[in-house]
């Protein structure tokens, strides 16, 4: 074989190769570059009118997940508002690579507003390009915007979900024979405490007696650890598994298979579990973007502070709702559900108020207290409440 | 309903269901990888082509409502990601440990961009056998769920084992594999061996990514291996290149976890991060105690990872 040939080829047929290759892809690039959803006449019409908002989800936009109802949320404004363009990407690691990302849809795609969904996004990466680009203004969703630390063109927003997670501990509860509730989650954080201890409070204002048992599998998404923990929690009697995961698409699977049942959580997984699926606690993010939109179309800003640097909102503001109850569900567990609904809309239901006390037995919301779903002290919660089975740390 | 709970004794049913569940996807990736280095090739690209296998068998069991055919399908996908291994790492000054990267971005890049459409829907699974009794606790009726292809599996190692030692084309991929001057006195195309050695062990890989999204956890996500065919890789050193040992060290790592979610599921509920981390440190364990400062490793192919 003569050195001068590779794999057979001459230098040229090698050259005329590369020049090809190079140029399909060029044309490629131009064609199918980034996945620009653009709603219908949006920019050129009224060119100084449209905006350009940016989305980054950590993992697939068609999850079951907490990616989905993103995903369903950055759609539901791109449909709604002709004057609107988004950008998405999505599969983007909480590393430097969602930097890049925020990069490029800032100067390449024009995004005046970029929100990145992951809880990860937010130290060190978004605080970083917003320092570099003060014009453009970050959402983050997951509430860590400290006033006086972080730049003024960062605002975060999120929803009060554990209060429909308190709805589905009531269904649970009502629904469940051995009286044993199953939470699968996948790390010890505040929010996912929050959800698994108004799950349980939920579960335990209309069935005193009930636990739930509560298991840890280390991180988002680790499909074989949780479908070991729903077989696990199976095997020991507990009938409804519900979860903080990134998709709860396994854990759903694995309960019906085993015959028990399950709630939701994030986005509507009842097709999943036709017979076992009994509520969820679902997002509605679309609410949240709308607002946002529209505030930034009237170009206000977090700068100036017309936009508040931190929304929250909960049931009544629609920030989250409840997937449609299940076959299983008795009526008797639908009329509590629906009035602890009617208490969270008009808002005279307070899920942490005294006395609460944690499983070891200590007081932390003292008969006293009265915390409201604003209050920062539920937002660094540490504890789990007494009825649940697990431990923090 | 699982009306009586089971305490304890959940502890060493689920390491024992995860044995069988968890430890399918490791026993057909290492089998495979034990095929293809003993030919003197290391095939890193396998957690690749597990994740080709688990999706392309989920989505042709979903478009077609059979499973086997999805099985078949995932083991072809593996072939053809094996083919372009095998072509790739015999080229002249080519790594074969680069190449395997190389093929771990590449399946996983193609299995992610052709997966997209079959993340939501539900695909048909494989049947299971039902080794319990219909009298027996529901919790035992589902541990004895066996998946057809676990029973493959385990039956495939000892073949492997018989094929190495005591037929004649064993006896070629092993000579390829330790020497490939005396095979190739022997008459022997060292090019074709291997070649079919890393595609008979893909095809082996591919069959363990359809057990991920067919059987256990039976779902298609991207995540689905997180990293459980480079662990299978590594299984092999493990295992001394040896099938039978494969088969044990699989039900090792398949059973180690499960250990972390069944002892917090009784209410164990210090130290979950340790447990979670059981298959780890389960390896790292083992290695101390088989290794010896007095000898190299037994077994190793003469030939693996030399650029002959």
């Amino acid at each position: 074989m003569s050195n001068q040939r590779f794999l057979g080829l001459s230098r040229r047929q090698v050259i005329r190769g590369l020049l090809a290759t190079t140029a399909f892809g060029v044309t490629a690039k131009l064609g199918t570059g980034c996945s620009r959803s653009a709603s219908e006449g949006a920019s050129g019409a009224d060119g100084s009118d449209s905006i350009t908002l940016g989305f980054i989800y950590v993992g697939p936009k068609d999850d079951y997940g907490y990616n989905q109802a993103h995903a369903e949320g950055a759609a539901g404004i791109a449909a709604k508002y002709n004057w609107l363009t988004i950008v998405e990407e999505a599969n983007v690691p909480e590393t430097t690579s969602v930097e890049e990302s925020m990069r490029s849809m800032i100067d390449l795609d024009g995004a005046v507003a970029v929100f990145p969904t992951s809880f990860g996004y937010f130290d060190p990466h978004i605080l970083k390009l917003a320092e570099e680009y003060p014009e453009v203004q970050f959402f983050h969703c997951g509430g860590l915007y400290q006033d006086g630390v972080h730049p003024k063109n960062v605002g975060s927003y999120y929803g009060y979900i554990d209060e429909a997670q308190y709805v589905s501990g009531i269904v649970a509860a009502m629904t469940s024979k051995t009286g044993k509730l199953g939470f699968i989650a996948a790390k010890p954080i505040p929010q996912v405490l929050r959800n698994i201890n108004s799950f349980t409070l939920g579960a335990r204002s209309v069935k005193p007696e009930t636990t739930t048992q509560v298991i840890f599998t280390g991180n988002w998404a680790e499909p074989v650890k949780e479908a070991e923990a729903a077989n696990s929690m199976a095997d020991q009697g507990i009938d409804v598994l519900t979860c903080h995961v990134d998709s709860p698409k396994v854990v759903m699977e694995t309960a019906e298979r085993r015959g028990i049942f399950s709630t939701g959580y994030h986005a509507n997984q009842a097709e999943l579990a036709a017979k076992g699926y009994l509520t969820g606690a679902e997002w509605d993010w679309t609410t949240v973007y709308s607002k946002y939109a529209e505030d930034i179309r009237a170009g206000k800003t977090l700068t100036d502070g017309s936009i508040p640097h931190v929304v929250r909102g909960g049931i009544k503001e629609g920030f989250c709702k409840l997937s449609d109850y299940g076959p299983a569900v008795s009526a008797e567990a639908k009329q509590a559900a629906d009035a602890a609904l009617a208490q969270f809309q008009d808002g005279s239901l307070v899920i942490y108020k005294g006395e609460v006390k944690d499983n070891t037995g200590k007081v932390v919301v003292t008969s006293a207290e009265e915390l409201k779903q604003q209050d920062p002290k539920l937002e660094q919660m540490n504890y789990l409440v007494e009825g649940v089975i697990g431990s923090v740390s | 309903m699982a009306a009586e709970a089971l305490g304890w004794w959940g502890v060493p049913l689920a390491i024992a269901a995860g044995t069988m569940r968890g430890g399918t996807p490791f026993l057909f990736v290492s089998l495979g990888e034990c095929l293809t280095e003993k030919s003197g090739k290391i095939n890193l690209g396998l957690e690749g082509t597990l994740l080709m296998g688990a999706m392309s068998a989920y989505a042709i069991s979903y478009l077609t409502g059979s499973p086997w055919l999805g099985v078949l399908v995932a083991g072809i996908a593996g072939v053809f990601l094996g083919l372009i291994h095998g072509w790739l790492s015999q080229q002249p000054r080519v790594n074969d440990v680069a190449v395997g990267i190389a093929m771990i971005v590449f399946g996983s890049g193609l299995a992610f961009f052709l997966g997209k459409p079959f993340i939501q829907p539900s695909a048909p699974q494989l049947a299971t056998i039902n080794l319990a009794a219909a009298g027996a606790p529901p919790a035992l009726q589902s541990a004895l769920q066996i998946s057809p292809l676990f029973l493959l599996g385990v039956a495939i190692a000892p073949f492997l084992h018989w094929f190495f030692k005591s037929t004649r084309w064993g006896l070629f991929i092993r000579a390829v594999g330790d020497s490939p001057d005396a095979a190739r006195a022997m008459g022997l195309s060292i090019f074709n061996v291997r070649m079919l050695s890393v595609v008979a062990g893909s095809f082996l890989a591919g069959i363990g990514g359809a057990s991920l999204s067919l059987y256990y956890p039976g779902v298609w996500t991207e995540r689905i291996s997180s990293g459980q065919g480079l662990m299978a890789v590594a299984l092999v050193i493990f295992a001394r290149w040896n099938p039978i040992q494969c088969l044990w060290a699989s039900l090792l790592f398949g059973g180690a976890q499960a250990l972390g979610p069944a002892l917090q599921s009784v209410g164990i509920e210090q130290g979950y991060y340790l447990f979670n981390a059981a298959p780890y440190i389960l390896t790292l364990i083992i290695m101390i105690i088989t290794c010896s400062p007095k000898r190299t490793l037994t077994g190793v192919p003469g030939a693996l990872g030399t650029d002959n």
